[in-house]
């Protein structure tokens, strides 16, 4: 079932957290959700839910109006966070509360509540955890048990709310690929929330980039990292070096050092931004690029991060730098060392006048 | 759960823990002059008096005692109570989980006021209390000439009786579930909502199976304080024997004649309650440490 929000707009107090929002969420895909903590993803998840109401605009649920259909004739699934397993019951009681808690004309006989139940928990491979209570489960156990009570009923839209974000690193990354799998059987309209791009980039089909109230870019994960529309985007999506310059016929000036980046804009002040595993380190120090002394070098495992310090008219910024720990370069590299920095690729946006709009 | 009905048994625990470290063990004679200190005090001023009040209750053999309870003033006594008892404890029962609940999933206005009169009964004296509903019921009171008109006896009678029970009895429900709703916050609620459930499906089945175990230790309490008023209920009653005395009045009145041994004796009732009480009241808190263990 496809999803459309069209301007909307919630306050909470002075706080503004969607701001004239419109989106469109095709029938089938897993979309992310993804920006900073307050940036309003978690309550457009909310209001797409009916959990929260917005203060205008309209939900359509396969093109229908819904802003007015309560929570409970919505037929969405939510996941929370924090589970919210109902804890005084078992888990098979839990996952059968949906079936049980339907008008008594659709309410199905306690066979086929068990039939189903059963399913469930096999589709979720925990079967053999029926008769537990939920604070007997790891947090990864729980978090499949919630999503198997949300799809007891049948959702026409699955909605998770950053499902992953209590649970630990390895078991995150286990969850994640479970998730794309299950969507993947399914094709179920799910929309998840996140604030962690490895996430939304490894299990999303399509991610939405979300600041202050407002979308800052759509597309697939390949999309939004290599194409970043924003600043914004551009600095979220991975760690960033970032230089202030100008532009100038020849490239990007940047103090008294030129940087040569794809389609920048013909004058103004420009912001350019070099993922880290872009940006070449120069030994000679009298060499083009940007002036730089080493503060630390730094080896985890394959990779190794190479911090500086900017010199002369960068003073005082701080970059990074990665590097295959393979590369012979690294053993060149020493604190307290002056290099030049080159960037292979640089992303140009144009800085706009108005401080702070980046 | 784990709140005020489990943390005796986890400090317990925690005693045990502190006891079996080298660096936080106390010197022998320490911990022995400690020990003495409370255990006197609890043997004097708690465990003496309950002794008491049994030895001096069957000083006259069992006869006596028994006479003294089976005798018809302390019958209707025994009634009186168990009334008073029963109409005021459902009543609070369903105005605590209402307060509750307003408290804790509503925002209006007048909400810090409202959490504040729910404690007046802690922070009052009960026998002003009483004189408060003398002052509005009784014939000389506000609505004293209507009500006399219509032949209603609130003072000196069983209505004023039950309202002074009513009255000192209101915090209790209220203040067990509070914190426990607040902790647990709504998002159990939520899952249920989404799922389908009605508000009263939601309370049904979610809310109240969550709270259980705090909602029965209010009433335990609250069932105690309405059998052991005296204060409010001694105002208000007019001690009208066979008709407006409550247990804790009766034995006031037994002992008032030098009757001592009856005295003691309707006293012991009052004193098997407390323990009854106390049996339920560690029982709910055992049962509710379990459910801990399983559910958290």
């Amino acid at each position: 079932m496809s999803i459309q929000v069209q301007n909307i707009q919630k306050a909470f107090g002075s706080f503004i957290a969607l701001d004239n929002l419109s989106l469109d969420f095709p029938a089938g895909e897993l979309v992310a959700l993804l920006g900073p903590s307050g940036c309003g993803k978690t309550t457009l998840l909310r209001v797409i839910a009916g959990l929260e109401q917005a203060d205008s605009g309209r939900v359509l649920l396969d093109g229908e109006d819904a802003s007015d259909t309560h929570v409970r004739e919505r037929q969405v699934g939510f996941v929370f966070q924090h589970y919210a397993l109902f804890r005084h019951m078992t888990v098979f009681d839990n996952v059968a509360f949906g079936l049980r808690m339907k008008p008594r004309g659709q309410r199905p006989s306690e066979a086929e509540i068990k039939r189903k139940v059963h399913e469930l928990l096999n589709l979720v491979q925990l079967d053999w955890l029926a008769d537990r209570f939920p604070a007997q489960l790891s947090g990864g156990q729980r978090q499949r048990i919630a999503l198997a009570r949300a799809l007891a009923v049948e959702p026409r839209v699955l909605l998770l709310d950053e499902p992953f974000g209590a649970l630990d690193a390895k078991v995150r990354k286990e969850l994640r690929r479970w998730l794309r799998r299950l969507h993947d059987e399914l094709h179920i309209t799910s929309i998840f929330v996140t604030h962690d791009q490895e996430e939304a980039l490894e299990v999303a089909d399509r991610v939405v980039l979300m600041n202050h109230g407002r979308v800052e870019q759509i597309g697939s994960p390949a999309d939004v990292y290599h194409q970043p529309a924003t600043p914004f985007v551009y600095g979220f999506l991975g760690a960033a070096n970032r230089f202030e310059g100008s532009s100038s016929a020849g490239g990007i000036a940047v103090g008294a050092s030129t940087l040569t980046g794809d389609a920048q804009p013909e004058h103004g002040k420009v912001v350019a931004f070099v993922r880290p595993h872009e940006l070449d380190i120069i030994l000679q120090p009298d060499a083009s690029g940007i002036p730089a002394r080493i503060s630390r070098v730094l080896t985890l495992g394959a990779l190794t991060r190479v911090e500086l310090e900017g010199q002369a008219d960068v003073a005082g910024q701080h970059f990074d730098v990665e590097l295959h720990a393979a590369n012979p370069l690294v053993a060149q590299l020493a604190a307290g060392q002056t290099v030049r920095l080159q960037p292979r690729q640089v992303r140009v946006f144009a800085q706009p006048d108005t401080a702070g709009a980046a | 759960m784990a709140g005020a009905v489990s943390s005796l048994s986890v400090q317990h625990d925690k005693a045990g823990l502190l006891e079996s470290r080298q660096a936080t063990r106390e010197a022998p004679w320490v911990k022995a002059a400690i020990l003495t200190v409370a255990l006197s005090f609890f043997a004097i001023f708690l465990l003496l008096p309950l002794v008491v009040v049994f030895v001096e209750a069957l000083a006259q053999g069992w006869e006596t005692y028994l006479t003294a309870l089976v005798e018809p003033d302390a019958l209707s006594a025994v009634k009186l109570t168990l009334l008073a008892a029963v109409i005021s404890v459902p009543l609070n029962l369903v105005f605590g989980v209402a307060a509750a609940w307003a408290i804790t999933r509503f925002d209006f206005r007048g909400k810090p006021l409202l959490i504040t009169l729910i404690d007046l009964p802690f922070s009052v004296s009960p026998v002003v209390a009483g004189l408060i509903y003398v002052l509005v019921f009784s014939s000389h009171g506000w609505f004293g000439p209507w009500l006399a008109e219509h032949d209603i006896k609130v003072i000196f009678a069983v209505p004023g009786i039950v309202l002074a029970t009513i009255f000192v009895t209101v915090p209790f429900v209220a203040r067990e579930l509070i914190p426990l709703l607040q902790a647990q916050g709504r998002e159990e609620e939520e899952a249920a909502v989404v799922l389908g459930a009605r508000g009263w499906q939601v309370f049904w089945y979610v809310t109240l199976p969550n709270v259980r175990w705090a909602l029965l230790y209010g009433v335990i309490l609250s069932n105690a304080r309405a059998m052991g008023e005296f204060g409010a209920v001694s105002v208000v009653s007019g001690h009208i024997r066979g008709e407006t005395n409550t247990l804790p009045l009766h034995v006031e009145i037994l002992y008032n004649e030098y009757n001592f041994a009856a005295a003691f004796a309707v006293a012991s009732l009052l004193a098997l309650l407390a323990l009854v009480t106390l049996a339920v009241k560690s029982w709910v808190e055992w049962r509710a440490s379990q459910t801990v263990a399983v559910e958290d």
